[in-house]
């Protein structure tokens, strides 16, 4: 599965890529964004699927190893697909790769407030607990879970999940296909009954 | 459902096989007279058919197969129409909606085969989402860069009953095909070739099918550039024209693979730089800067790096670069290219009074003052059919360029004759290509078409025997072919043959043969041994283009 990837700032390293498609939400999308890494010997690392903002189009988020192929020709080609909307590449942008991770450990009387505090410092959450072993739930990038994995590693890792990356752009830029207006935004907040004023929208509280 | 889109989409011939998924289809047949059905021997023809219609019309060509194997024969003739970009809608029948998934009699994923083979296919679930579906693909089979798209739909969505919604508009968020060339990059194409003092155009099949041979004529005139071919893009640059210096590649003419490696700028239009016509990449011309035109933008630095870019239709970028360019002068360089050309002729026929095929091939190009369409299988006679005739017209020879096919010509052959009734059509046929569809030989009986077959007979698959005598130390190997009697067997199907076993014969026969009103076969018993030259070995670079060697001149 996905390696570490990323530095301390979330751009990634050289030779690995954050690629997203925004796809319509189709059958048979998955396989031939698939097919096509395969078809054209990209590798991928991770893919991650799923709604984006607008309804009937999905996102992916696509980890590739950009050594295999250059990553112009991966986006052409995604472009090709005529279920892909658009593609693009985040490598360059800052941007908060993330990614989830849930963690069945072994777990006892006496170890597990030592877990606790490793779980406490990586800011995991235990979602499950039991007589044996415990369920932590974390988040974060490809470095911070690997890291908590380490951590876990000698306590004995019954279980591992993990979600492969999804990613966005910090700021105001987006990777979107169009933005709703905000006409569209201030009538939803009208219905609402509530007043709107100014042009900075939508608020985060009234 | 189905039949009413096609004909709503202007299509008059459709090439098919019934089979029990595709009864209701072919039960509603007979309600539409304005589409033409033609009864294939085998599906593989039928997508063959669909695509000669297709190449020599320039419009979409239908197909239509079964489920299971039906469908699964259509794949080979889908790939090649994959590979060489042509417009072709293959429909198919699969099992009832109940039994998808669960391995029903005659069921294939063909959706899931093809994927990477067309441009888009669709499993159509409701009978209502037929028109759409079906329009959809037809927009983008012939828009853009063309290519095969498929329908599949299950046997009993043929049978539901839907009100007929005809979509006037189509709104394909992921399909937007860029025509009109950045306006930019065109004026850096420009700045670029006017600095060039041995520029040279590589036209491709794009400039076909954007039918560009006008635009391209002007340009390469105005600026006084050479303009060499690759093997798709015969006939898509006059043959007859000053500037044109044959088609490069691997058995191409050796002045053309020489001035592809002597030039400074190197401008592809249409075409996609492909190991068969560059040579190794890594060795080809490494000074040369390369302008590359094409309405695909995946094809751009693809396999070579890209000094300007220009994502667009053909026909509208270069007259915007003929406004750009300076008229130009380059005397040097045309005589530079020329002179190879007389030193290294690569097209003399040699006198010999064994019937060489590159004779047959001329003896036919006279006989029919450069008219008529040709059409090939894959092997030795395609190279000689594309080396020794010479094409004025676009769209005149038609051939696997690709993925390489063999048994393409036959049926190619039919399908090109049903959309050109008039032309005189002519498939070039290799002994061992022919037999791959030869069963096609009844569609042309059926039919009534006056396809001219010839035979090119060596007894060998030729041109593997050629790659076993240089490369593999002429251990033939599985190279030669018994055959039946071509004659006879077409006898059997009631179509006229001729064995023409003297050189002398090769002109009466083909004068014979045009003079026929229907269906002939010619069984051309040609040379034995005769290889196709210039080559460039596999994997060489086109500096290495090797000519005839001497002890086979003397042959």
């Amino acid at each position: 599965m996905s390696t570490a990837t990323t530095n301390s700032n979330g751009r990634a390293r050289a030779g690995s890529h954050t690629v997203v498609a925004i796809v319509e939400d189709k059958p048979g999308v998955l396989m031939r964004v698939a097919s096509l890494f395969r078809r054209r010997g990209f590798n991928i690392e991770s893919l991650t699927v799923g709604h984006s903002e607008e309804k009937g189009l999905s996102r992916m988020t696509i980890l590739v190893d950009g050594e295999g192929a250059p990553i112009e020709q991966v986006e052409k080609q995604l472009y090709k697909l005529i279920d892909v909307v658009k593609v693009s590449d985040l490598s360059n942008e800052e941007m908060i790769p993330r990614e989830l991770a849930l963690i069945k450990v072994r777990a006892n009387n006496v170890n597990r407030h030592e877990l606790l505090d490793i779980a406490n410092v990586f800011r995991a959450d235990v979602v499950d607990i039991a007589t044996s072993s415990l369920i932590l739930q974390v988040v974060g990038d490809e470095t911070k879970i690997d890291g908590l994995i380490k951590m876990l590693e000698p306590y004995g890792i019954r279980e591992l999940s993990r979600t492969g990356r999804i990613a966005m752009v910090r700021g105001a830029k987006t990777t979107t296909v169009h933005e709703r207006e905000p006409e569209k935004i201030r009538e939803i907040h009208e219905r609402a009954g509530r007043r709107v004023e100014g042009r900075e929208l939508p608020f985060s509280s009234d | 459902m189905v039949l009413e889109s096609l004909e709503r989409e202007g299509v008059d011939t459709m090439f098919g096989y019934p089979g029990g998924v595709v009864l209701p289809l072919y039960d509603t047949l007979p309600q539409f007279p304005g589409i033409r059905h033609v009864l294939v021997r085998h599906e593989q023809g039928a997508a063959h058919m669909a695509d000669g219609y297709a190449r020599a019309s320039g419009r979409l060509g239908v197909c239509l197969g079964t489920s299971g194997p039906g469908a699964t024969n259509l794949v080979t003739g889908i790939t090649t129409s994959w590979m060489d970009s042509t417009p072709v809608l293959a429909l198919t029948g699969n099992v009832a909606r109940t039994l998808l998934g669960r391995d029903g009699f005659q069921e294939a994923d063909i959706t899931g085969i093809t994927h990477s083979i067309t441009k888009h296919n669709y499993l159509v679930m409701q009978a209502s989402e037929i028109p759409l579906a079906m329009r959809e693909a037809v927009h983008i089979a012939t828009t853009g860069r063309p290519g095969p798209v498929l329908v599949d739909i299950p046997k009993d969505v043929f049978q539901e009953e839907a009100e007929f919604y005809w979509p006037e508009h189509l709104s394909l968020r992921g399909y937007k095909p860029t025509t009109e060339g950045h306006d930019g990059m065109i004026k850096r194409a420009a700045a670029l070739i006017d600095q060039a003092k041995r520029p040279i155009i590589i036209a491709g099949h794009g400039v076909i099918w954007g039918e560009a041979q006008k635009e391209l004529v002007e340009l390469a005139e105005k600026a006084q550039i050479p303009v060499i071919t690759t093997f798709l893009g015969i006939s898509g640059f006059p043959e007859n024209h000053v500037l044109s210096y044959g088609w490069l590649g691997m058995h191409g003419m050796f002045y053309a693979n020489m001035a592809a490696d002597a030039a400074d700028v190197v401008i592809g239009i249409g075409m996609r730089f492909d190991d068969r016509a560059m040579g190794r990449f890594k060795d080809f011309n490494p000074n040369a800067k390369i302008v590359h035109i094409d309405i695909d933008p995946a094809e751009i630095g693809k396999n070579f790096a890209t000094a300007v870019p220009i994502v667009g239709d053909v026909k509208r970028v270069l007259p915007k670069i003929t406004d750009h360019v300076q008229h130009g002068v380059r005397t040097d360089w045309l005589r530079w290219i020329d002179q190879v050309r007389e030193e290294h002729p690569s097209l003399h026929i040699r006198e010999s009074r064994r019937m060489l095929p590159q004779y047959v091939v001329r003896t036919l190009y006279e006989e029919t003052q450069g008219n008529a369409t040709i059409v090939t299988g894959v092997g030795q006679h395609q190279m000689w059919a594309g080396q020794h005739y010479f094409y004025n017209k676009p769209r005149q020879l038609i051939s696997s360029g690709g993925l390489g096919t063999m048994g393409f010509e036959l049926p190619a052959a039919i399908g090109a004759q049903m959309a050109l009734p008039n032309e005189e059509i002519w498939a070039i046929c290799g002994d061992g290509s022919f037999q791959m569809n030869i069963q096609e030989m009844a569609v042309l009986v059926d039919e009534g078409l006056p396809v001219k077959m010839a035979i090119f007979n060596n007894g060998y698959l030729g041109m593997i025997r050629q790659w076993q005598q240089l490369f593999y130390d002429k251990n033939y190997s599985s190279c030669g072919i018994t055959q039946p009697d071509f004659c006879k067997l077409a006898d059997a199907y009631g179509i006229r043959a001729l064995r023409v076993e003297t050189k002398a014969e090769v002109p009466l026969a083909i004068k014979e043969a045009r003079e026929y009103k229907g269906p002939i076969l010619l069984d051309f018993q040609i040379d034995q041994e005769e290889n196709v030259w210039p080559m460039v070995p596999a994997g060489a670079s086109l500096a290495e283009t090797i000519e005839q060697p001497a002890e086979e001149l003397a042959r």
